[in-house]
């Protein structure tokens, strides 16, 4: 149980560190697990942002190729800018995502820090699900 | 001006600009030459002509009137960017160049007249034409073909003509064509409209120049909507230039400048129609220039710069249609989703802002009307044309035009519009394998089918996609999905859709996204639907559809019949779980079947059901696993825990069955195929959740799944309470037999030996209570084994004859009778096998007896099987010789040389076995010299003793070449010596082998004593035979030993006559006592040279045992005695 409340705990930092992130979503294969949402209005439609971009997900790994697969990890970037909300994606190789909605606005984050927060949130997140 | 297509672009700015000339003079109606001419322009214009949009006018056309220069911008305050009609103008109705054309031959007669009858055509043209820089041409229609350019100078006429005619018409000569009208008439048009579009860009090109000369007189305070309407039409005149590069860089320059224009909420529609507009243009150019990634930077460009100008609020709706529009026009090769989502965000807006009373009156007069029908410029409006200031004038007369506006909007039919695109974009996320964004847009067009009140088709879409999130586990979205195709089946009165949509809704994977109330309303109305009343309309539905639906449900109460039912629940996530199970894998015939079902309701309200029943694959069974429930329909949702059949949510409840199987059915599986629970009324309703197989619906399986593969510990619960996850489907079990209580017992005395009657006592005894009847035994090999140990095994239950082939291998159904409890029977069987080896006999007891299950009796037909391996080896190890006469090994025979054959029988049996007899049955190519009775007659042999004997033979000569002859058999007749009297012999026949035969010239053998003795004469006859048909020349030496003299002839030349025989007699005297070396005989053959003596001395003693000299009886020491 500790280690649950030190991932939620560890996803709040994130939180903080992406104060603009809409939405995070961890994911097994394609059926979500723990979403926590910051936007109250209009969840909906982030979730089925959220879904569809399942097809991003899928399609970049199928191009990666088996090789890449493999390997510990895999920060998939940018999977679409929709109008105003940014969504990237990141998987492990034991299959769970983590999906994040960004306000499309929020310029100063850059692509290594969403991949450095996106990797420890998708860790602890693995940890939590495990215990 | 306000159709719904009010936002789409204007036809001449989605074409391709061409430039525009004017061909006059031509009677295409009546004129066969004219109409040929223009044929010629028009028809069949191919890609590589060039790009010139040709028109036929009249000579008199009046043409647009040009407005006086101005010569200072200094009071001039522009009235909006761009004119609506401007770009038409130069697209259709301001040429380029005219050109006149007039038939006119150089040898004309009354040329004076024609020429200035062409000229005054001309000049009717150039004064039309005044103020504006359109170039005239004129081209003279000749029906005399040219003459070759060397006769050119020649001419003169010609030549002379034409100069004076361009004077009369003030044309330079450049202007000045002739169209001869011969056969090649296609040729010259090419010739000419090449000349044409020539002059037309050196028009467009002084038209940039002139629009470029107006940018000093302006100042950017009072003419920034000039800096963009100049900067367009120069963009816009290079492309009538077809000069696309600079047309692009302009309209890049023009899109800059609109978004540097002060924009307010009055201005913002121009504004943003304007940027559209350049937008459009510069995406297409870009395209056209092949550069598509550039198109698609602009356009996002555009969007975000235009996104949040969204103007007035009270007309947002436009916004949200302006940005769908946007995204539409680029759509092809873009984007169709998002434009699909503007035309819903316009819907969204339109609901909110133009749902006015329906007393509010469209305003009067219309503020949309304008004095000319038309705008004067692009994105202004209608009631203040031409109005720059930002401050409203006349703030009633803005009211109204909003309001009208607003009216308007609300006749626009949204849901098409958006369907539209949708399934254009649906279309394309097929194409790139999108699944989910394919879904999602099915959502929404299903939704938008729900507002555009088509509910069939909004159902079936919706319907099609439920499965999929369904199965992804998204459960917002398919709560979301639901609730909207609950309206649908309300509105509808679908009642079976209904009860389905409501029953998931109430599932467990939806409960967390709905609300209580919420759900408790949809519980609420499901019942009423159960008891045949109208259920209460869905929240947020249109009235006039809900009023229809409330007639067609009260219709569906009317209606009778045809209410039941059938729901398949393992498609979806039902509100109660059910999971069956057997108590075990399998049960004996003679106990009952055990059997649980488990139900757990997820819904908020305890309910009644008024039936549960399981249904098996053996319907027989179906009567044993019934529960049922009557009560008062009303009593569905009441709080009692009361009934058997009302379930409390999040209680699993658990109800037992029993039953006795049907003894046809041991050995077979029951599977319980469906598990049925029925919720009914006495109104008439009954709805009938169906679950195939042993339970479990659409997310039982992944739940399983999840529940192994979590750590979580279970909670501890009170004794009475069952875990759910704890609980495994068990949809089938195996109707086992009885358990026999029989003993069966087997004595043998192993191995057995090959084609004895092998004995095998069965004995079986009765442990039953009762009698056991109809007992039936089955021995032997048991089935399945090597095909050939079938061949070679044969059972019979008599043993005092050696069975043959036709015995079975598997004796079945030997009557053995009732047995009383405790009764023994004793069974011999006889087992006779035919080869070595490993066997698996089998003995199978099967009887009958009486039990009693569960009050019922029952034949338990029990069988009880006993297996048993047995070794079958050879009884004997026999091993034949051939010998000499002399015991020395032979590896073949000579004929008519006698030999001896000597049989070894070693006993491989553990057992003790007496050979009664022994038969040497010889083969037609032996002869026995003398008796061939049997030596070993009734001999008893222990393990590894053995037994031998040895008879002579010899072979008749064979036919040459022949060299292998077959001996015979060799029969030895036994038994077990432990065997009964009664029991039969076993004959072994041992095949004897071949052996070679060989013929000889000569044969020799010597007769003499069996012993000598030291200083007594020791006689020895030498016996030659002549075997060939030859006469034969023999040399005959006797080589001396150092143990004996002897007398005779110790060299000889002697010679036989075919057949007949030689002695040779011999007085050996023997000198030493013990085994003494003879002296050989050494025999030449002259005949046959190669014929070793070695062979022959084989034949002929070497050695002898002299005994040594006798003490005389001595007569003295017998006195003495």
């Amino acid at each position: 149980m500790k280690m649950r409340e030190g991932g939620l705990f560890l996803s709040l930092i994130c939180f903080e560190v992406i104060s603009k992130s809409v939405l995070l979503f961890w994911l097994f294969q394609n059926y979500p697990l723990y979403i926590k949402s910051v936007a109250t209005e209009n969840e909906l439609k982030f979730h089925y942002t959220v879904h569809t971009s399942l097809d991003v997900v899928d399609e970049k790994i199928s191009a990666m190729g088996k090789a890449l697969v493999d390997q510990r990890e895999l920060y998939l970037g940018l999977l679409y800018p929709t109008e105003d909300y940014k969504v990237y994606g990141y998987v492990t190789n034991s299959k769970v995502k983590f999906v994040m909605v960004v306000d499309s606005s929020n310029t100063a984050l850059r692509d290594n820090e969403i991949r450095s927060v996106s990797i420890s949130a998708g860790y602890r997140r693995c940890f939590y699900i495990a215990v | 001006n306000m159709s719904p297509t009010q936002w789409d672009f204007p036809a001449e700015l989605c074409c391709r600009p061409m430039a525009f000339v004017a061909l006059t003079g031509l009677d295409v109606t009546y004129n066969a030459v004219h109409r040929a001419i223009w044929d010629a322009f028009c028809v069949n214009r191919r890609a590589d002509r060039v790009p010139i949009s040709f028109k036929v006018l009249p000579g008199d056309h009046e043409y647009p009137k040009c407005r006086t220069k101005r010569t200072s911008y200094e009071w001039y305050i522009p009235k909006g960017i761009l004119k609506t009609g401007w770009m038409n103008k130069h697209l259709n109705l301001v040429p380029a160049l005219v050109v006149v054309f007039y038939e006119l031959d150089w040898d004309e007669a009354q040329w004076k007249e024609k020429q200035s009858e062409c000229a005054t055509k001309v000049e009717i043209v150039r004064q039309t034409l005044q103020g504006r820089n359109t170039k005239v041409a004129v081209v003279l229609i000749q029906k005399k073909t040219p003459l070759p350019p060397v006769s050119i100078g020649e001419d003169v006429i010609a030549s002379e003509r034409a100069a004076a005619l361009c004077n009369a018409c003030d044309l330079s000569g450049k202007s000045l064509f002739v169209l001869p009208h011969t056969d090649h008439l296609v040729g010259y048009i090419i010739r000419l409209e090449n000349a044409f579009y020539e002059h037309a860009q050196t028009y467009y090109y002084t038209e940039i120049r002139r629009v470029k000369s107006h940018k000093e007189f302006l100042n950017k305070t009072t003419h920034q909507l000039l800096f963009v309407r100049h900067q367009f039409k120069i963009a816009f005149f290079s492309e009538l230039k077809q000069d696309t590069q600079n047309a692009l860089k302009n309209y890049r320059a023009a899109y800059n400048l609109v978004h540097e224009l002060r924009a307010h909420e009055t201005n913002i529609l121009e504004i943003k129609t304007m940027a559209g507009f350049i937008n459009y243009k510069i995406c297409r150019l870009c395209f056209q220039h092949n550069t598509p990634l550039d198109a698609i930077a602009q356009f996002r460009k555009h969007i975000d710069l235009c996104k949040k100008k969204i103007g007035s609020a009270e007309l947002a709706f436009e916004h949200a249609a302006w940005m769908s529009k946007q995204f539409q026009a680029f759509g092809d090769l873009f984007d169709e989703e998002q434009a699909a989502y503007y035309a819903q965000e316009r819907k969204q807006l339109a609901i909110l802002l133009c749902s006015h009373e329906s007393s509010v009156a469209y305003p009067s007069p219309d503020p949309l009307e304008t004095p000319t029908g038309v705008l004067d410029f692009y994105g202004q409006r209608p009631w203040r044309q031409g109005i720059l200031s930002f401050d409203l004038s006349d703030p009633e007369k803005e009211k109204a035009g909003i309001l009208a506006l607003q009216l308007k909007e609300r006749e626009v039919p949204h849901s098409e519009l958006i369907i539209a695109l949708l399934s254009n974009a649906v279309a394309q996320f097929k194409k790139y394998k999108c699944p989910r964004m394919k879904s999602h847009l099915m959502v929404q067009m299903g939704e938008e089918y729900y507002h555009a009140k088509d509910y069939t088709k909004a159902l079936k879409l919706l319907d099609y996609v439920m499965c999929d999130y369904r199965s992804e586990r998204w459960w917002t979205l398919l709560t979301s999905i639901l609730t909207t195709a609950l309206k649908c089946s309300y509105l509808m009165a679908q009642v079976k859709d209904y009860i389905t949509y409501s029953l998931e809704l109430l599932g467990r994977a939806l409960a967390s996204t709905l609300k209580d109330d919420q759900k408790s309303r949809i519980e609420k109305n499901l019942i009423k639907v159960l008891m045949n009343e109208s259920p209460d309309p869905e929240p947020d539905t249109d009235p006039t559809a809900v009023k229809t639906a409330q007639k067609l449900w009260a219709d569906r109460i009317s209606l009778a019949g045809s209410n039941v039912f059938t729901i398949e629940v393992q498609d979806y996530i039902p509100f109660v779980q059910c999971k069956a199970r057997f108590q075990s894998p399998s049960f004996h015939v003679d106990a009952p079947v055990e059997l649980h079902v488990y139900l757990k309701p997820d819904c908020p309200h305890p309910i009644r059901f008024s039936k549960l029943c399981i249904n098996f694959n053996n319907q027989e069974y179906n009567q044993y696993c019934v529960v049922e429930e009557a009560y008062q329909s009303n009593n569905i949702l009441e709080q009692s825990t009361q009934g058997t059949l009302c379930l409390v949510p999040g209680k699993t409840r658990k109800f037992s069955f029993k039953f006795v199987a049907k003894t046809e059915d041991v050995g077979k599986k029951i599977e319980i195929t469906a598990v049925d629970l029925i919720l009914d009324s006495d109104t008439g309703r009954c709805v009938v959740l169906n679950w195939r197989g042993g339970g479990g619906d659409a997310a039982s399986s992944q739940e399983a799944l999840q529940a192994t593969r979590s750590f979580r510990r279970r909670p501890k619960l009170p004794e009475s309470e069952v875990d759910w996850e704890s609980i495994a489907i068990q949809a089938s079990t195996m109707v086992i037999s009885r358990v026999p209580k029989m003993s069966v017992q087997l004595r043998h005395e192993p191995p057995a030996l090959t084609n004895e009657m092998y004995c095998l006592v069965v004995t079986v005894k009765s442990l039953e209570d009762t009698v056991a009847k109809d007992v039936w035994l089955t021995a032997g090999l048991k089935p399945g084994q090597d095909a050939n140990l079938t061949q070679t095994t044969h059972v019979t239950l008599n043993g005092t004859e050696i069975c043959d082939d036709s015995h079975p291998a598997l004796l079945p159904d030997i009557p053995i009778g009732d047995l009383q409890p405790g009764e023994k029977v004793e069974k011999p069987l006889y087992v006779r096998c035919g080869t070595v080896g490993t066997r698996i006999f089998l003995v199978h007891v099967a009887y009958a007896v009486n039990t009693v299950v569960e009050d019922q009796e029952v034949v338990c037909k029990c069988h009880k099987d006993e297996v048993i391996t047995i070794e079958t080896v050879v009884p004997f190890d026999v091993t034949v010789k051939f010998i000499t006469t002399k015991f020395e090994h032979l590896d073949r025979v000579y004929a008519e040389i006698p030999f001896l054959l000597m049989i070894d029988i070693l006993s491989a049996s553990p057992w003790a076995l007496t050979i009664l007899t022994s038969q040497l049955k010889l083969a037609p190519s032996m002869v026995a010299v003398d008796q061939v009775d049997s030596q070993v007659e009734k001999v008893i042999l222990q393990t590894g003793e053995s037994a031998s004997e040895c008879f002579c033979l010899q072979c008749p000569p064979v036919p040459d070449g022949q060299n292998g002859v077959a001996s015979g058999l060799y029969i030895i007749s036994w038994k077990r010596s432990s065997a009964a009297e009664s029991a039969p012999l076993v004959n072994t026949v041992i095949t004897l082998p071949h052996v070679i035969v060989e013929t000889i010239p000569l044969h020799v053998h010597a007769d003499l004593p069996s012993f000598g003795r030291v200083r007594e004469s020791l006689p020895v006859k030498y016996n030659l035979q002549n075997k060939t048909s030859l006469v034969q020349d023999v040399e005959i030496s006797v080589e001396p030993s150092d143990a004996f003299m002897f007398s005779g002839l110790k060299q000889i030349r002697l010679r036989i006559l075919p057949g007949t025989e030689q002695e040779m007699l011999y007085n050996f005297y023997p000198l030493m006592a013990g085994y003494q070396q003879l002296p050989s005989l050494s025999i030449n053959l002259l005949r046959f040279p190669n014929f070793s003596s070695q062979l022959l001395r084989r034949f002929l003693p070497t050695r002898i045992f002299v005994k040594p000299q006798g003490r005389q009886p001595d007569e003295a020491s017998i006195e003495a005695a």
